[in-house]
């Protein structure tokens, strides 16, 4: 009981020191309170992630029509349905197209009723952008009727761009269209593979434990003058368990402070959340919602660590009532259980090298234990190597020895200065290796060759009007070089078959010479192209000069669409084949017009290769608009080189806002930290530029002096980082490769933070370095 | 101490009687020693056979009759040089100069500028003394560390007192 | 108005420091090996008047001169080489880096003038010596006594040589002893190297060692050997 009500009654008077006590006393309050409340935040964004991201899903899951009930035929309840995704501008938009066939079809999530011809349902995001000037060009691909705007439940984020365009010339035999009868999909959920889930596990840790690191420096703003009031309280009678007490209340106050701005960073770093688009995903402030129980540990563990903290920092201090004394000189730091931890974390993680493979899997707990103690590990190294490096130390300018002398006065403060930044860059050039790595496994080499065409548009089956008028009209759009027709059509020796079927491409020579190695060319040649890997020869047709061939519909799909009849000319020649812009290897007969086969009503397919010069935007937004108006079933698509895994790229993006949030905190804790520090040197400051010291010599020495523990805390990151990469690829059974240029580009970032806080630490340097610092107040 | 300048500092706020001036006196300096009414007789006459006071008007009542005096140009320049001129350092000087720090509040002249140049005539003693430890033995520097001691005691009292002093007659006048 | 043969004059200083008025027409001169205290009662300006002579404060009107330069129209850089180069400075507190050992705090102003840090030392360590501090050259500020300190201070302040000395009450934080000790040294060495000192202080006694007194008082000058 007693001892209870000694308890609260020293954490109140701690607490009241940290309101109380002047104007200093609420600015390191106040500077606890925002280092803590900016570790807070990140907590809870990162705590609140998961659920944000498993929102997005959800809502993405309940508007897909990949596993929809579908019907056969018409009824009161079905809805037709296609994809017709656009891209204008380097941007996604995702676009369905509707038709209902009767009055009880479903309604898509986020609208109040089916679109009717020529109207339109958008997202808020896609109308504002449909009618500001930017978006001119895409106003005439959509130029329905807006008439409804898309809700929250039919989004993913808020700045999604998405749309519904009511049809009326749907049916359900086109290529790509759908008859369903509800949406909503049936999840499957995918398990993320171990080598994904490792680098999950990587990125979580990489991310919090740095946070862990700063929360714990935070708490410690404004030590020294803390210890001097404790001495203080010792000379008026305080006993040393009390004084300790009363530091653990000052903590739990600034903690407090902390948790309550950091609620306040969370709700406001939420708003602007909803502002964000990054590679156009964003999140709905509604969706950053943390798991209450997640809230609830952060709401505890916090002050629960500031206190820990304390008292930790005050183990090896002894407050006497005229000022605060080290125990004996704090003992050379030892190195053997420096190296344990590290160590027991190589133990936990070596014996999973190998699982990565196939099936393979790992203990969550045991990677995340072993990537912990190894990232740990570096902050309870770094100080005994700072002690080794800088203790050695002599000579040099002044800068360097004022420099080099007050780090060897204060080697763990030099030390708390740089874990966080260290633990992060080690744990983001692991990452980096990983995905270094990993990026040739879950990034697919599509086989598309932009420098051959920028643009395959494959024009939707039901297309109005001819294909080479499109064509035409595409290439005279301005910086469009040329865009080439080509028709791919199947046709077999019999009008309904079901083998022998001939792959027929049909186009002028340019054409073909995109498709086959073909030495010369004129209207109303053939040939016969081998060497297809994909299609063609696949069904195993041959066609000899002189056959006649049906094309189009030979596979008796509708009754009243009858396949067209065509001669092979004598003069086909054989010609081997070549890669077409998107990496389609074709055999068959290639056809020039004049001896193709006429309209095959809708069957086979229509593409066109557009080719531009240099960038071409507005040439190739109105080639998109002119195939969707030809049909909306059209398909436009940028070609690329590689493409990457969505999970991949996913991780990635959650990366990079970690690490971009990561480095500002610690760069504002550096910058707190480095300012505190000067403030208490203010009267030294002054009496140094007194006796004629150069503001150049004080602001070098405040550059080495952080240069210096962040030079070798970033030599420790690279070397663990390299490490714990080497060690995670080999789990992943992924072969080691020290990615060199992402490990200086890790380093060089830890570096640019230093640069940068000194720059924003000169300013009140500078002023304190006026001579008003001697006046004594 | 000189007697005659402090009853002619305490005239120079006005010209009062014989009596009163004694009575002022022993209120302001007297506390162990009043003054005798036969010795400020005699330093009056003094004072006016030297022209420093003169007879502003005589009070015949029914007792004895009784002189007002008062001050005269040639009195109050002695008062000012007499105030001005620092007094020799040595050992209990304290109601020499405490006279002097209280007429010169109560007539109005500073007392920071008598207290200056009571300090500069001290220091120029200390500094002979503060020489003269310099190269003497330690019998020398014992001697005259004792001495400086007992100067700069008699200082601090004394800028302490014109301080005080200064205090109360600035709540006085108000 | 300006004495001959002075080193160093002031004349009509003065400085406002927001609404107080810290100098208020104050003048000053001192000639090379002259001991002159500044006195006043605290808050006076002295100290304001002792950061304007050595070209730390710029006043906000007034002439100051040092060896027929102009101090008042010189740069901030040109006032800072000046300051370490030709004047030395004793405070009352916190003037010595915690973080250098003693001699190493010696060396700096020399170091800050660009001598070698070897031979910087050594003209460090026999300042020490002439200082009686020697025996703590290696040893770092904290873990000195209070008079040691300050003489560890004083070394500092004379070890590039300089012509003026500007001391701001050097025995405000020491007992008698070591007050005494540290002013004997003190005004020993700046005679041996013809340095001129100006003493801030607020004790007759350490007053008593130099050879000549100004007092200040609300920010005016009163030179006390021309007025008597």
């Amino acid at each position: 009981m007693s001892l209870l009500r000694a308890w609260s009654r020293d954490l109140a008077m701690g607490a009241r020191f940290a309101c109380a006590g002047g104007r200093e006393g609420w600015i390191r309050t106040l500077l606890t309170g925002v280092g803590v409340g900016l570790g807070v935040a990140l907590l809870l964004i990162t705590t609140a992630l998961p659920s944000a991201l498993a929102a997005r899903t959800d809502r993405g899951d309940a508007r897909s029509t990949v596993g929809s009930p579908t019907a056969e035929h018409p009824g009161p309840d079905t809805l037709l349905v296609a994809r017709s995704n656009q891209t204008y501008r380097g941007k996604d938009i995702e676009g369905t197209l509707v038709q209902a066939e009767g009055p009880k079809a479903p309604v898509p999530p986020g609208l109040s009723r089916i679109p009717g011809p020529g109207e339109l349902a958008v997202s808020p995001a896609l109308k504002k952008l449909l009618q500001s000037p930017d978006g001119a060009l895409l106003r005439e691909r959509l130029d329905g009727r807006i008439t409804e705007t898309v809700g929250d439940a039919g989004l993913t984020g808020p700045s999604e761009l998405l749309f519904y365009a009511g049809q009326s010339g749907l049916d359900a035999n086109l290529n790509r269209v759908e008859r369903i009868t509800a949406f909503a999909y049936e999840r499957q959920t995918e398990r993320l593979s171990p080598l994904l889930l490792l680098l999950v596990v990587l990125t979580f840790v990489t991310l919090l434990l740095p946070v862990a690191v700063f929360v714990a420096a935070a708490v410690r703003f404004g030590g020294e003058r803390r210890d001097r009031r404790l001495a203080a309280l010792r000379l008026v009678g305080a006993d040393s368990r009390m004084v300790r007490r009363i530091a653990a209340g000052e903590a739990l106050a600034g903690s407090a402070a902390g948790l309550v701005l950091g609620a306040g960073f969370f709700l406001l770093g939420r708003e602007l959340v909803g502002g964000f688009d990054i590679q156009q995903r964003s999140v709905f402030p509604a969706d950053l919602d943390p798991a209450p129980w997640l809230a609830a540990l952060v709401a505890v563990a916090v002050p629960a660590a500031a206190v820990a903290v304390t008292l930790f920092a005050l183990r090896g201090v002894v407050i006497e009532p005229l000022g605060v004394v080290r125990t004996t000189r704090p003992s050379r730091r030892r190195l053997w259980w420096r190296l344990l931890v590290p160590l027991a974390g190589l133990g936990l993680l070596t014996p999973l090298t190998g699982r990565g493979d196939d099936g393979g899997e790992f203990n969550r707990y045991q990677v995340s234990a072993g990537v912990v103690l190894l990232l740990v590990g570096i902050t309870v190294l770094l100080p005994w190597l700072l002690e080794r490096l800088v203790g050695r130390l002599r000579g040099g300018p002044v800068s360097w020895q004022l420099a080099v002398r007050r780090l060897q006065v204060n080697i763990a403060g030099a030390a708390r200065l740089v874990n966080g930044i260290a633990v992060a860059v080690a744990g983001a050039i692991a990452l980096q290796m990983m995905f270094a790595g990993v990026e040739g496994e879950y990034t697919v080499r599509t086989g598309e060759d932009p420098t051959r065409a920028t643009v395959s548009i494959i024009l939707g089956s039901n297309v109005q009007g001819d294909p080479e008028q499109l064509a035409r009209q595409v290439a005279g759009y301005p910086g469009i070089t040329d865009a080439i027709p080509l028709r791919s059509v199947s046709a077999a020796h019999e009008p309904v078959a079901e083998q022998g079927l001939v792959d027929v491409t049909v186009g002028t020579c340019a054409a073909l010479r995109e498709v086959a190695q073909l030495d010369s060319c004129k209207d109303g040649d053939a040939f016969w192209a081998t060497g297809g890997s994909t299609l063609g020869g696949s069904y195993g047709g041959r066609a000899e000069p002189g056959d006649k061939l049906y094309a189009g519909n030979v596979r008796g799909y509708e009754q009243d669409v009858k396949p067209v009849e065509f001669t092979v000319p004598a003069t086909l020649r054989t010609v081997p084949s070549r890669p077409d812009p998107v990496g389609v290897q074709r055999s068959g007969l290639l056809l020039t017009p004049s001896v193709a086969p006429g309209d095959t009503g809708g069957y086979g397919a229509q593409q066109i290769f557009v080719m531009t010069d240099g960038p071409a935007q507005e040439g190739l937004e109105r080639a998109r608009t002119a195939a969707f108006k030809a049909s909306p079933l059209s398909v436009a698509s940028t070609l690329h080189t590689t493409r990457q895994s969505r999970s991949y790229s996913t991780i990635r993006t959650g990366l990079f806002f970690g690490a971009t949030g990561v480095l500002i905190l610690i760069g504002t804790s550096l910058l707190v930290s480095q300012v505190e520090q000067l403030r208490e040197r203010r009267k030294l400051l002054s009496s140094l530029v007194a006796f004629g010291t150069r503001r150049s010599t004080l602001s070098l020495s405040v550059l080495w002096q952080t240069a210096l523990p962040i030079g070798v805390g970033m030599a420790l990151a690279a070397l663990f980082g390299i490490g714990l990469g080497a060690v995670l690829m080999r789990m992943a059974v992924q072969e080691v490769r020290i990615a060199w240029a992402e490990v200086a580009m890790m380093t060089g970032a830890g570096a640019g933070v230093v640069a940068l806080v000194t720059l924003l630490s000169l300013p009140p340097l500078l002023r304190l370095m006026r001579p008003d610092g001697l006046r004594t107040e | 101490m000189s007697i005659g300048h402090t009853l002619l500092g305490l005239l120079e706020a006005g010209p009062r009687h014989g009596y009163d001036l004694k009575r002022a006196f022993d209120e302001k300096f007297g506390h162990d020693r009043p003054l005798a009414y036969g010795q400020v007789y005699s330093t009056m006459s003094r004072l006016l056979r030297n022209g420093l006071v003169e007879v502003d008007g005589i009070e015949s009542g029914g007792g004895p009759e009784r002189k007002r005096y008062a001050i005269t140009t040639a009195g109050v320049t002695d008062v000012e040089s007499w105030l001005a001129q620092p007094e020799k350092p040595e050992p209990y000087l304290q109601s020499t100069l405490y006279t002097k720090v209280v007429i010169a509040l109560l007539t109005g002249r500073s007392a920071a500028d008598l207290l200056d140049t009571q300090r500069a005539e001290h220091l120029r003693l200390m500094r002979i003394l503060t020489t003269r430890k310099r190269k003497g033995d330690l019998a020398d520097q014992l001697v005259c560390d004792h001495a400086l001691f007992h100067l700069e005691a008699d200082l601090r009292w004394l800028e302490l007192a014109a301080a005080r002093l200064d205090q109360l007659a600035k709540e006085v006048r108000r | 108005m300006t004495p001959a043969g002075s080193l160093l004059t002031a004349v009509g200083l003065t400085k406002t420091y927001g609404p107080t008025k810290a100098l208020d027409g104050a003048e000053f001169s001192i000639h090379p090996g002259e001991v002159v205290a500044v006195m006043g009662p605290s808050g006076s300006g002295k100290s304001t008047l002792l950061h304007c002579l050595a070209g730390i404060v710029t006043p906000d009107s007034g002439v100051i001169t040092y060896a027929g330069r102009e101090l008042t129209s010189m740069s901030d850089a040109e006032r800072s080489a000046l300051r370490r180069s030709e004047f030395g400075f004793v405070f009352q507190f916190g003037q010595l880096v915690p973080e250098l050992t003693c001699v190493e705090n010696v060396a700096l102003p020399l170091r800050l003038a660009g001598t070698r840090r070897k031979a910087a030392e050594r003209t460090a360590l026999s300042w020490m010596e002439r200082l009686q501090v020697e025996d703590v050259a290696d040893k770092r500020p904290g873990e000195v006594s209070g008079g040691q300190g300050q003489r560890v201070a004083v070394a500092r302040s004379l070890v590039t040589s300089p012509r003026v000395l500007f001391a701001d009450e050097p025995t405000g934080a020491l007992d008698s002893l070591n007050g005494e000790l540290v002013m004997q040294l003190l005004t020993e060495a700046a005679r041996a190297t013809n340095a001129a000192v100006v003493l801030v202080t607020h004790e007759t006694r350490v007053a008593a060692w130099s050879d000549r007194e100004i007092v200040v008082r609300d920010g005016r000058s009163r030179d006390m050997e021309r007025a008597i």
